[in-house]
């Protein structure tokens, strides 16, 4: 009895393939964007922990001075039993050069790898080792490609970086963990040195937590989109079985057990799919991760590995999360088969016509969510509230779409003329509850995609025009050691337009590792650093060396007011005057008066120029800096500094877009799957109006008509909801991910472009439906008559 | 690839060509423009304590039998090795000089082992013949230029130690005046070794310090190619004898040919009776396994020309350097025909 029983309610599916590809497609996209998401945090965040002993990569114990540390020092702590290794550091056309000793390195995650031939190489000529990505901005030098080292980034012997970079001593020195036993203190050993813990980039699993959120929420996204699907799908499939249902009940077989056998099929569902959603999960992972990969390097400087490793406890989340899923679709479907009268009445309507009342239900629901997400702007705080605000939002929204459809269409009720036009009209609002699903899927991908496309899009533009304004000056120049600094400000003087030295110390500022800028007088800073906070006359005061200007990410982070004073160095603190944009830089910054600074710190090596010069005098002053002994590789030019930056911003959406397109794929699935199952049934509705006289073909254009139609309303309601969701991440969830607020610009064209988009998804999906209608025989449309209906 | 493996490369002397089945620590390599032992030359102390750039490897090399004052037995080893990518001093960090260092201690139940690297040219590492002093990092041999009184200190993660040693006797030159040959091929280094160090100081592990005393052998050698091609690995056999006699054997084994085998039987007064292949005969009779490999850790040696006839026994089968280089290298205890300590260096083993 159960046999057969199961095997006539598998019956269904093989009666309608397209509805059962619909729900294992269905469930297995969502799945698959769920656990790739998945999979890529999981393997950023093991990443992390690997790249935590990394060189400048994690937390790390580091020995440093003021100024230089002699070679002397390292070999007196080296002798004296500190387990030491010496680091030069220094920049190369924007590339961070890393001068190590393999000899007394410890075990690092991206360690140069010597062998070979290589390490004769390393030590004795000059050897230098970059990944594939950083080698060109190194032509000149023997470089070498190694695929371990982090984006940016040039590992060499100490004496090669001496020798590259002009400097005779280290920049810090790593402390090994554990040291011996019984060591002298420091203060005995290197009394000029102290012990700090280094966050060079941050402590990278922190700042990226944002990040991985950020996807997370875009993972669950998708997975909710998917689960309209599937829901959708369970739904139909449950409406069609009704008198099949009824039919199983009159023999003799027991609700609870009809149950079961529904909640049995529904279980082996979710393990095909499961295994099929984990399958491609894993597929898409390895597909994004290099992406995110590129991503993670160029915000933060992580490096997280572009290969994947496959992990059983992953494996099994994808499953449980496949079976939640189908159990959440199916609940409704299953709690109304175990309450159905056992003779209730077979009738096949369309499937969800939900009442009027259950649409204005639905609708409140929807509004309530809008209230709550309201709620949490004006309350909230965090980067989860910020999510959960999105979240309400969307889903807010969603829930509220078939009534704005109902409504429109209503009102299309009445501009429409002709009676073709009234009945297209009445028609597709007769459809709204039965696409309602697939449609709210569809809401969802494109505001997400208007969202977040205006918000990456916003910050391009930002971007792009604050490095016009920041980055005035024409050449860039590091010298390479202070005598050839002084001739190089010599000829600067002399030839250029204006000589700006550029100095930088390090410090601590409200508890964080922070940069100080000493700045000289300039009208360039004026021009390129705008202030988003200023007390009144900043410029002169800061110049004049009574106040200094912080970043806004400093700004943000610790609330500092504009004349707060801040602690710049032990005993010097100043009051803050303004706050000036900093886009790209995690670390918190201040810009002060470059004499006051030098004043402080008086050791700061004076290499760096920036340098103003007529465009047409830029080869020359490059030849007579060269002439001098200044490397090509250490003047820089205006644009390939821009081309540089805009380089790693493009790198860090590469994500966003992909996980856009593919949520759009599983939305129009979605209406496939919808399409296809309410075209079956709508027959009694078409039979009457093919009667008379409306030939197939022009039904089958009416139909994709209908879908456009469909398409292009939710894209109307998409679109403020998109803003909305744009406004949300620029405002708030960028300010708590990364510190800056970004103002929101509007990007018509790539809207147009995303209502094709949308419009195209909805006629390929309306294809297959309509193409069968344009060929249906004329016989079955004349059945529709004779059914007793 | 971690900076460990990379040295693994640097010492192995001729990068690319390293495989330890062929020869341990790629000693059995072509001397291309080093400098050879030739047969005839002499010792000149103190110079010859100091190192030798022009040749391609040496060590400073000691061991010590030690008994706490708990009258359990110890071991101690301090080694540093100095490897030339060319034959050439150089007082800058590119210095084609390299140094490691190994300090180990056993005891009964537990091995330490550490190691440290340094480039040559730094300071970071060294030796000097006058006054003497060998170092890396804070690890150092010092002492007379006679090496009749050092004083060794070496510390790392787990353990410490610092000992002072009196030498008894005369140094003692193996083969003929310091040319030790090892194989038939006729391969050879500079070899002399003081074998009659006396002991006191200091041990200290985890648990705590421990006073010790016992005695101690240095080994200098220094050679460019110092294994033929084919030899795999080595025993090396050091037994303190309590007459005063000390013997010290070694066995390398080969590949393809025989095995070649070398010693020295020293009197007490520095009198050397060097030994022919052949004159000793050293079986394993136990096995242990450590760190996946087969490690014979008991030995019958009989060398019958002094009528000795002895087992062996580690003090702990798993005295294990488990460096960048791994071998086994421990103390042991023999009984027979004559009671006493030694070392035990096994290398090779895969």
């Amino acid at each position: 009895m159960h046999r057969a029983a199961f095997l006539a309610l598998l019956s269904h599916w093989r009666r309608q393939p397209l509805q059962l590809i619909a729900l294992l497609f269905g469930l297995a996209a969502a799945t698959a964007l769920w656990t790739g998401v998945q999979a890529i945090n999981q393997e950023a965040r093991s990443s992390y922990d690997a790249a935590a002993s990394a060189l400048g990569q994690g937390t790390e114990q580091r020995l440093t001075g003021e100024g230089p540390i002699p070679r002397e020092t390292f070999i007196a702590l080296r002798r004296a039993g500190w387990l030491v290794s010496p680091v030069v550091e220094g920049q190369v056309n924007g590339v961070t050069l890393l001068g190590v000793d393999p000899f007394t390195l410890p075990p690092m995650a991206a360690s140069p790898n010597l062998q070979g031939d290589r390490l004769g190489a390393f030590l004795n000529n000059g050897l230098i080792l970059a990944n594939a990505d950083t080698a060109p901005a190194l032509a000149g030098y023997n470089v070498e490609t190694a695929a371990n080292i982090p984006d940016a980034q040039a590992t060499m012997d100490v004496t090669t970086a001496w020798e590259v970079l002009g400097k005779t001593g280290f920049d810090y020195l790593v402390v090994t963990s554990p040291q011996p036993m019984g060591l002298p203190p420091l203060t005995e050993v290197a009394p000029g040195l102290t012990q700090v813990t280094e966050e060079a980039a941050g402590d990278i699993a922190n700042l990226t937590r944002s990040f991985h959120l950020n996807l997370t929420a875009f993972g669950l996204l998708s997975f909710a989109v998917g689960l309209f699907i599937v829901h959708a799908a369970i739904g139909l499939a449950f409406e069609q079985r009704r008198s099949m249902f009824r039919t199983l009940r009159a023999l003799g077989l027991p609700a609870r057990n009809l149950t079961l056998l529904l909640a049995g099929e529904t279980a082996v569902f979710a393990l095909l799919a499961g295994a099929l959603g984990v399958v491609l999960g894993y597929g898409v992972a390895s597909m994004l991760l290099p992406g995110v990969a590129g991503t993670l390097r160029g915000l933060y400087g992580a490096s997280v590995p572009g290969s994947l490793t496959l992990d059983l406890s992953w494996v099994l989340s994808g499953f449980a999360i496949t079976f939640a899923g189908a159990s959440v679709a199916a609940a409704s479907s299953l709690w109304r088969v175990a309450t159905l009268p056992i003779l209730a009445p077979a009738r096949p309507r369309a499937w969800a016509m939900a009442s009027v009342r259950g649409r204005l239900l639905q609708a409140g629901a929807g509004a309530l969510l809008l209230v709550i997400s309201a709620v949490i702007i004006a309350q909230g705080e965090g980067l989860v509230a910020g999510f959960a605000m999105l979240g309400a939002l969307l889903f807010g929204a969603a829930l509220m779409l078939p009534f704005f459809l109902d409504l429109s269409l209503r009102a299309a009720a009445f501009v429409v003329r002709g009676v073709l036009g009234q009945w297209v009209v009445a028609d597709t609002r007769q459809q709204v509850p039965g696409m309602s699903l697939a449609l709210m899927a569809l809401l969802l991908a494109l505001a997400a995609n208007i969202g977040v496309g205006t918000m990456v899009s916003s910050f391009r533009a930002t971007f792009t025009g604050w490095l016009d304004q920041r980055l005035a000056s024409e050449l860039y120049l590091t010298a390479q050691t202070p005598a050839q600094a002084a001739a190089l400000e010599a000829l600067l003087d002399a030839e250029a337009d204006a000589t700006l030295p550029l100095r930088t110390a390090q410090a601590r500022l409200v508890g964080a590792p922070a940069a100080i800028l000493g700045v000289v007088d300039h009208v360039t800073y004026q021009q390129g650093w705008p202030l988003i906070e200023a007390a009144p006359d900043p410029w002169a005061r800061m110049n004049a060396g009574e106040g200094a200007f912080i970043n806004e990410q400093l700004w943000r982070r610790t609330g500092l007011a504009m004349g707060d004073r801040l602690e710049l160095l032990p005993g010097w603190s100043l009051p803050i005057v303004g706050v000036y944009t900093d886009y790209g830089n995690p670390e918190g910054q201040a810009m002060v008066a470059q004499p006051e600074l030098l004043a402080r710190v008086p050791d700061l090596s004076p290499l760096r120029y920036a340098a103003r010069v007529a465009p047409e005098r830029v080869e020359d002053l490059r030849k007579a800096a060269e002439a001098l002994g200044v490397p090509a590789g250490n003047i820089l030019d205006q644009a390939s500094v821009k081309r540089f930056s805009l380089d790693v911003f493009e790198r860090t959406f590469l994500v966003t877009g992909a996980l856009n397109v593919l949520t759009l794929g599983v939305a129009a699935i979605a209406i496939l799957a919808s399409l296809t199952t309410l075209a079956s049934m709508r027959l009694p509705q078409l039979a009457p109006v093919w009667a008379m006289g409306l030939t197939r073909a022009r039904l089958a254009r009416l139909e994709l008509l209908r879908a456009a139609l469909f398409a292009a309303l939710t894209f109307l309601f998409a679109l403020p909801l998109g803003l909305a969701v744009a406004w949300m991440l620029l405002s708030v969830v960028n300010v708590q991910a990364f510190g800056w607020k970004l103002p929101m610009l509007a990007f018509p064209v790539e809207w147009l472009r995303l209502l094709a988009l949308a419009l195209l998804a909805a006629l390929l999906a309306a294809a297959l439906p309509a193409w069968r209608l344009g060929r249906m025989a004329p016989s079955r449309l004349l059945k529709v008559f004779a059914d007793e209906r | 690839m971690n900076v460990k493996a990379l040295l693994t490369l640097l010492f192995t002397l001729v990068a690319g060509s390293f495989s330890q089945a062929q020869s341990f620590a790629g000693l059995g390599e072509d001397a291309d423009g080093f400098a050879l032992p030739v047969l005839g030359d002499q010792f000149v102390f103190p110079e010859d304590h100091g190192p030798h750039p022009a040749f391609r490897i040496e060590w400073w090399y000691l061991t010590a039998n030690l008994i706490g004052a708990d009258g359990r037995d110890y071991g101690a080893q301090w080694t540093l090795f100095r490897s030339a990518r060319e034959p050439r001093a150089d007082a800058t960090w590119q210095s084609p000089q390299t140094w490691m260092g190994h300090a180990a201690l056993t005891t009964p139940e537990a091995h330490y082992a550490a190691e440290r690297f340094a480039r040559g040219g730094s300071g970071q590492a060294g030796a000097v013949a006058s006054p003497f002093a060998a170092w890396i990092d804070d690890w150092e041999m010092s002492g007379s230029d006679t090496l009749g009184e050092l004083r060794l200190t070496a510390r790392a993660g787990g353990f410490a130690y610092d000992l002072t040693l009196d030498a008894q006797g005369p140094l003692v030159f193996h083969g003929q005046d310091g040319h030790s040959v090892k194989s038939a091929e006729g391969q050879a280094s500079r070899y002399y070794s003081q074998p009659f160090y006396e002991v006191t100081g200091e041990i200290e592990t985890l648990a705590g310090p421990m006073q010790v005393t016992g005695t101690a052998w240095l080994d200098r050698e220094y050679s460019s190619q110092p294994l033929g091609r084919t030899q795999s690995g080595w025993d090396w056999f050091a037994f303190t004898f309590p007459d005063g006699h000390r013997l010290m054997a070694f066995e390398l084994r080969d590949s393809q040919n025989a095995d070649y085998q070398s010693g020295s039987w020293i009197a007490p007064d520095g009198r050397v009776t060097p030994l022919q292949p052949g004159d000793f005969e050293a079986e394993p009779n136990a096995w242990t396994d450590v760190d996946g490999r087969r490690i014979p850790t008991s030995w019958s040696f009989t060398y019958p020309a002094q009528g000795v006839d002895v087992e062996l026994t580690a003090v702990n089968p798993n005295a294990w350097n488990d460096l960048v280089f791994a071998y086994w290298e421990g103390p042991f205890r023999f009984s027979g025909t004559h009671n006493g300590t030694g070392y035990l260096e096994m290398t090779g083993y895969e």
